[in-house]
């Protein structure tokens, strides 16, 4: 089980999808005006998440190599549509908040991520915990970006206001704001070192990424896995090298030294 | 002796002007506005642009003394950001507010974009889009003389509106119809009207903006190219025909002198070739009518400037001038 809570950990902290791998923009900028909308759609993105995880794991062996992104999207297509019925049925109020983005979770990066980096190549239980921890962390990012936006430009959180009518700054809740609190919450991140995946002490590669592949699950990384092992094994030779030759020197020397030692008697 | 030779690399310039005597330059021409508008909105002005000024600087020295920066407060840059901002504003504009702005000015469109010189706006245009996206009915709530009324150029877009024909002169005269607010184009042009603090008296405008071309702080091309196509366009589109009167009252009326003086001509957001500088003042003057005479609002010239202002690298990028020498070779041949 530890494999588990390691997966959740990642998704929440050091992958998390909103602030470290920057996946699922659109939602991340539309509809977090308010807490309460960032919560709702953080969750119906979790529930999309694990359903599709657990069920793309369960078929990876029966979906064949060449179709597999259609097949991943028609699995998620479904899902999404269940999940928007139930909105409907059971709470109109945020699916009318949400609106066109609750079907447009089906073209979220996340979950098309999830599945073709993790959920087609490991169990299901390591992948239901997978897109557990992935949709909490987007759960928390949206929430975050979501209070934000309401204490600065509604003056309250969670619809409940603390700040009179006056002091509003309505541009938090239009789509610049969504920007600026973006980006000073990803600031702060970086800048308090949390131990996100491009936040890591080993990143010593001038990869983008940082070249911490033991904690990489993306495909891209595949790649980039070689180029970082000749870096370092390049590395690796070059300080070999320089230490024998340091070694070369230092033993010349004895001998020269050694040579005069024996001349002078 | 020791500077008798001085050896440096080029370029050689010789000339003694520097950032910051350009800087205080601009702002001694905005004096004569500024004046203007302390007169016309008394102490709530001079506190607001008080307000603006200090602000502005502070904002800047903290952040760069935080930043471990090479602090450039006293290049007046930053004051005269305030400044701008301050004459951007209402004279009953909450000071708190205007503090906000003047934060969000230094902080967010100049220095996270790397300080003087790098930001892709005029930060105090940015600042006032920003204070008109989030406090909208502050901002357009206008008072003079204590009674708080529409602004000239609100009048005539109403009436013009309406289908109103009656001359221009008796739009003004009668008002909105519901305030005592009435006004004259001489008023427009000598600034007793209601507006925001600076850019209510053109004149004043026109005399510190005459100082600046002719002591070559900025060149004439920006805001006479702007002035002549907004002129052109009004007459064309404006649907009254070839009235001067009209043509007069939307030259006076709303932020088109400051901005064509003092903020479209801002070194940083303007291009820097000359042709460019014409492109740039003829789609300034084009959009200003545009967002005028179709648009919802009866303003628009700030948000003709930041437009432009996003479009100056385009704009910069085809008008690069041949070198002398080389014109009729094309391609290097």
């Amino acid at each position: 089980m530890n494999n588990c809570t390691e997966r959740l950990k990642n998704g929440i902290i050091t992958e998390n999808p909103t602030f470290v791998m920057m996946l699922g923009m659109c939602p991340t900028l539309a509809v977090t005006s308010s807490a309460m909308n960032g919560l709702g759609m953080g969750l119906t993105t979790t529930a999309v998440l694990v359903l599709s995880n657990a069920f793309i794991s369960l078929l990876r062996k029966v979906i064949p190599d060449k179709v597999r992104i259609p097949a991943f999207i028609v699995v998620v297509a479904s899902f999404v549509t269940i999940i928007q019925l139930l909105l409907q049925a059971f709470l109109p109020a945020l699916n009318s908040a949400l609106g066109v983005y609750i079907p447009l979770i089906v073209v979220n990066c996340i979950i098309l991520g999830r599945a073709e980096a993790y959920a087609s190549k490991n169990p299901v239980v390591p992948s239901i915990f997978d897109g557990l921890g992935m949709g909490l962390g987007f759960t928390v990012g949206l929430t975050l970006i979501g209070i934000c936006r309401e204490i600065l430009g509604s003056g309250a959180i969670f619809g409940f206001q603390f700040i009179p009518e006056d002091f509003h700054i309505t541009f938090f809740v239009l789509a610049p704001g969504a920007f600026l609190v973006l980006a000073c919450l990803t600031a702060i991140q970086n800048k308090l070192k949390l131990p996100s995946a491009t936040n890591v002490p080993g990143g010593d590669s001038s990869m983008a990424c940082g070249g911490n592949c033991a904690q990489c699950t993306g495909a891209s990384c595949v790649a980039n896995k070689g180029i970082i092992e000749a870096e370092r094994v390049a590395q690796k030779a070059a300080k070999a090298q320089a230490a024998k030759e340091a070694a070369a020197k230092a033993k010349a020397a004895k001998e020269a030294a050694a040579a005069k030692q024996a001349k002078g008697e | 002796m020791g500077n008798l030779l001085n050896i440096s690399s080029s370029p050689h310039v010789r000339d003694k002007s520097s950032t910051q005597s350009i800087m205080w330059c601009v702002i001694l021409c905005l004096l004569p506005a500024t004046v203007v508008g302390i007169y016309n909105f008394g102490l709530k002005a001079i506190i607001l642009i008080i307000a603006c000024v200090a602000t502005c600087m502070l904002t800047e020295f903290i952040w760069q003394k935080a930043m471990k920066l090479p602090v450039t407060v006293t290049d007046g840059s930053a004051a005269l950001t305030g400044l701008l901002l301050a004459l951007n504003l209402s004279s009953t504009f909450p000071v708190w507010m205007a503090v906000i702005g003047s934060v969000f000015a230094i902080l967010v469109v100049k220095q996270l974009f790397g300080g003087l010189g790098q930001n892709f706006m005029n930060p105090a245009l940015g600042a006032r889009c920003f204070l008109m996206v989030s406090f909208a009915g502050k901002m357009t709530s206008f008072t003079y003389d204590s009674i708080t009324g529409p602004t000239p150029l609100a009048i005539i877009k109403n009436a013009v509106k309406n289908g109103d024909t009656s001359s221009i002169a008796d739009i003004l005269a009668s008002g909105d119809g519901q305030t005592q607010a009435t006004t004259s184009v001489i008023n427009m042009f000598l600034g007793n009207t209601a507006g925001t603090i600076g850019e209510t008296s053109a004149i004043a405008i026109l005399i510190g903006g005459i100082v600046l071309i002719a002591r070559k702080i900025i060149s004439w091309k920006i805001p006479v190219c702007y002035l002549a196509t907004f002129a052109v366009f009004v007459l064309i589109f404006g649907g009254r025909g070839f009235d001067i009167t009209y043509l007069a009252a939307e030259l006076c009326g709303g932020g088109i002198m400051l901005g064509a003086f003092f903020m479209a001509t801002d070194y940083v957001t303007s291009p820097i070739t000359p042709t460019g500088q014409i492109v740039f003042g003829v789609l300034l003057g084009i959009l200003t009518g545009i967002f005028r005479i179709f648009g919802a609002s009866a303003e628009g010239v700030s948000y003709a400037i930041i437009i432009c202002n996003l479009l100056v690298p385009l704009i910069e990028k085809v008008t690069i001038p041949v070198p002398f020498g080389k014109e009729g070779i094309k391609d290097g041949k």
